[in-house]
């Protein structure tokens, strides 16, 4: 009896086992140059986790160095444009979510020493929602949010 | 396959650069309407751009950046004439870069 199911065991750790290996191996193939995309944070379902996977931190302040220039309606939300601009020293990383999308963190982006506070590009939104903008200076966060009103969905269906 | 349309000018020692892609920028959850399947995700992952070799920005992006991607930044510390050079890999491995001379 107990070896049987020795047995029972020995072959559901091997099968888990090559599994597991398929999965990181063709995780790997594709994405071995990507060193810094970090999937578990664009795959994050809110802001917090998306910000914890992409920093290792959720502590932020909130801050009025940071603006965000985005539409108060969107009409399309398919094309929402965003700028976010930040007169905070040393920024070295700006990211964007969009709060209510089901993956939230939409971009980061990692900045040069020489490079200004200032990133502009156009987003997906799936509906009405916060559009957060998460500072990097040092070792502090910093946040910062605005609503944008979205009349027609971007994100599908 | 010139999908890159990129500018860089500089005024008083701040060069701003404007990008535009042409990438489908497919998020996964959209379906074919013919055929009723999904359309696979297909999206930039990420936008490297380099002065002299340095790197000056990396952007990762994720499926929710638009179709045709739009991006602009600034940086400090070029002069006019200087070579920046940026390129792109997307989750299918594909890829595309693109040199130009800041103005």
């Amino acid at each position: 009896m107990t070896s049987m199911k020795r047995r029972i065991f020995l072959k559901g750790s091997l099968a888990t086992g090559a599994v597991g290996m398929a999965v990181s191996t063709g995780l790997l193939t594709p994405r071995a140059s990507l060193a810094a995309w970090t999937k578990a944070a664009f795959e994050a379902t809110d802001v917090n986790g998306g910000a914890s996977a992409l920093y290792g931190s959720t502590s932020m302040d909130k801050s009025d160095k940071i603006k965000i220039k985005a539409p108060d309606i969107a009409e399309n939300g398919a094309v929402v444009p965003v700028s976010v601009t930040t007169s905070i020293d040393g920024v070295s990383s700006i990211s964007l979510f969009a709060d209510k999308n089901a993956t939230p963190l939409t971009a980061e982006f990692t900045l040069g020493p020489g490079t200004e506070g200032y990133v502009s590009t156009r987003i997906k939104m799936g509906k009405t929602a916060n559009v957060v903008a998460i500072v990097k200076a040092g070792d502090k966060l910093y946040s910062s949010s605005k609503e944008v009103k979205v009349t027609i969905g971007g994100c599908g269906g | 396959m010139a999908s890159i349309k990129m500018r860089a000018k500089i005024t008083d020692g701040v060069t701003t650069v404007k990008v535009l892609i042409s990438h489908p920028m497919d998020t996964g959850l959209v379906k074919n309407k013919k055929t009723g399947k999904k359309i696979p995700a297909h999206f930039i992952q990420e936008v490297v751009c380099k002065h002299k070799d340095t790197t000056i920005m990396t952007a990762n992006w994720g499926a929710a950046i638009s179709k045709n991607p739009y991006l602009s930044f600034k940086f400090k510390g070029a002069a006019a004439g200087d070579t920046i050079s940026l390129s792109w890999v997307d989750n299918k491995g594909e890829k595309d870069s693109s040199d130009i001379a800041i103005k």
